[in-house]
């Protein structure tokens, strides 16, 4: 493991991208850095420019209009990064599935500017914070 | 050892850089611990700024394409050689006790580098968020300026007009009214200085993304990350030894001296929101202005009469 992944898995900072959610997953995102469960802990932050982050945290179905600042907020991202996929929404466009306004999951999205994205997934309508932290200490466990 | 690896040393490791910037990245993680336990939250470990600059060292760096570059890259550089210089010589004041005539007036002029370093930076980024942030900032040097100025003429007119930091350091002004007047208004500069809440306009977490730092990514922001840990160290230790007789009568007093004006930073971070940058200006040129005024009226008057507690 190089040094690089060793220092990111010891202070990912996230980034928090709105692709068209109902703002459900985004209060529980929110939630994660209240008092009771302080993922400061972690070395976790919580910062304003996609350059500072490590992890983006995409909630939301990917709506044709937002899937383009999606797109363009990923390339802005300083590499090596993560791509957290919060809610039943982003993992899979969940009740909106085929709608007209859907531009196809986050995943695609993604993998459409990058191939090689590590993407990790939070299913959940909306996920509890308890499932965010999890699959965040699994996933960076994994790499 | 020799004399030019002499001074080597004392640039690089000791009192230089590599100290400075390891008492940095804990007084910051002091910081951040300190304003958790205040938010009744657990807080990051002990090394998490440093993994923190770690981490940012080993990002890729991304160059906005209208930005221009070289000012771009240089102007980090420039803010971390101001601060290592700054706290250079207040070490040498402190531990060894050497200083030259008018170097109060050097360090007022380095003190202003860092912030001069992240307008240029700031300006330089091509982005309308951190265009704001620098007008913010420029607005923010203007106003703390003036009652620094003042709060260090109120220093020197009770040294009886001395202008070097080692016969400044020999008392302690904030032992009378006026010294404690401008205490606490260059406490109040020091927080602007440092980019803190309640003067944290520039750098807006909440409205401008980031502000200044907005476009900066991987290593150069970990050098910006490495200035401000290393200015959390400079500008208390320079309230340190201009306002609480530094480090001249023992060092652990000293290092109290210390602790005790970082948890005052500290504290004052924590209770309060931010203003807005007028209300910063008003604070600053109308309050701090005239509270300073009378500090200096009342420090010729003690120093004319000889009342030492005026």
């Amino acid at each position: 493991m190089s040094w690089k992944i060793w220092s990111l898995k010891k202070s990912p900072w996230v980034f928090h991208v709105n692709v068209g959610a109902c703002n459900n997953c985004d209060i529980e995102i929110v939630n994660c850095l209240t008092p009771k469960f302080d993922i400061e802990r972690f070395g976790m932050k919580l910062v304003g420019s996609p350059r500072h982050a490590d992890a983006l945290l995409v909630t939301g179905v990917g709506t044709r209009q937002a899937v383009v600042r999606l797109r363009e907020v990923y390339r802005q991202t300083s590499k090596p990064c993560v791509v957290f996929i919060i809610g039943a929404c982003a993992c899979g466009t969940g009740i909106f599935h085929n709608g007209y306004h859907v531009a196809g999951p986050v995943d695609k999205v993604i993998k459409e500017v990058d191939p090689n994205a590590i993407i990790a997934y939070v299913p959940g309508c909306p996920p509890k914070p308890e499932a965010i932290i999890s699959g965040v200490v699994k996933a960076l466990s994994a790499i | 050892m020799t004399e030019p690896l002499q001074i080597l040393f004392w640039v690089v490791v000791f009192p230089g850089f590599l100290f400075t910037l390891i008492l940095g990245l804990v007084a910051s993680w002091i910081v951040r611990k300190v304003s958790a336990l205040v938010q009744w939250r657990v807080g990051p470990p002990l090394l998490q700024p440093f993994y923190d600059v770690i981490k940012l060292m080993g990002k890729e760096i991304l160059i906005p394409q209208e930005a221009q570059r070289t000012i771009f890259t240089m102007a980090p550089v420039v803010s971390v050689a101001g601060t290592l210089l700054l706290s250079m010589m207040l070490w040498r004041v402190s531990l060894a006790g050497t200083s030259f005539v008018g170097d109060i007036i050097v360090a007022i002029y380095l003190m202003v580098l860092p912030s001069l370093a992240l307008i240029l930076g700031g300006s330089a980024s091509a982005s309308p968020h951190a265009t704001v942030g620098t007008s913010r900032e420029m607005k923010l040097v203007m106003g703390y300026e003036l009652p620094l100025l003042l709060a260090l003429i109120v220093v020197i007119i009770k040294s009886g007009g001395q202008l070097s930091l080692v016969a400044i350091a020999q008392n302690a002004p904030v032992l009378s009214i006026s010294g404690m007047l401008a205490f606490l208004a260059s406490l109040m500069c020091v927080q602007a200085k440092l980019g803190f809440v309640p003067f944290d306009m520039a750098e807006a977490e909440t409205e401008l993304g980031s502000g200044i730092l907005m476009e900066y990514s991987g290593a150069l922001l970990a050098v910006w990350k490495v200035a401000q840990a290393m200015m959390l160290v400079a500008l208390p230790l320079f309230l340190v030894t201009v306002f609480l007789g530094g480090f001249t009568s023992s060092l652990w007093a000293g290092i109290g001296k210390y602790v005790l004006v970082l948890v005052l930073i500290i504290l004052i971070k924590n209770t309060n929101p931010r203003v807005q940058i007028h209300q910063a200006m008003k604070f600053f040129w109308v309050h701090c202005g005239i509270a300073l005024v009378v500090a200096v009226i009342l420090a010729t008057i003690g120093n004319n009469y000889g009342i030492g507690w005026l």
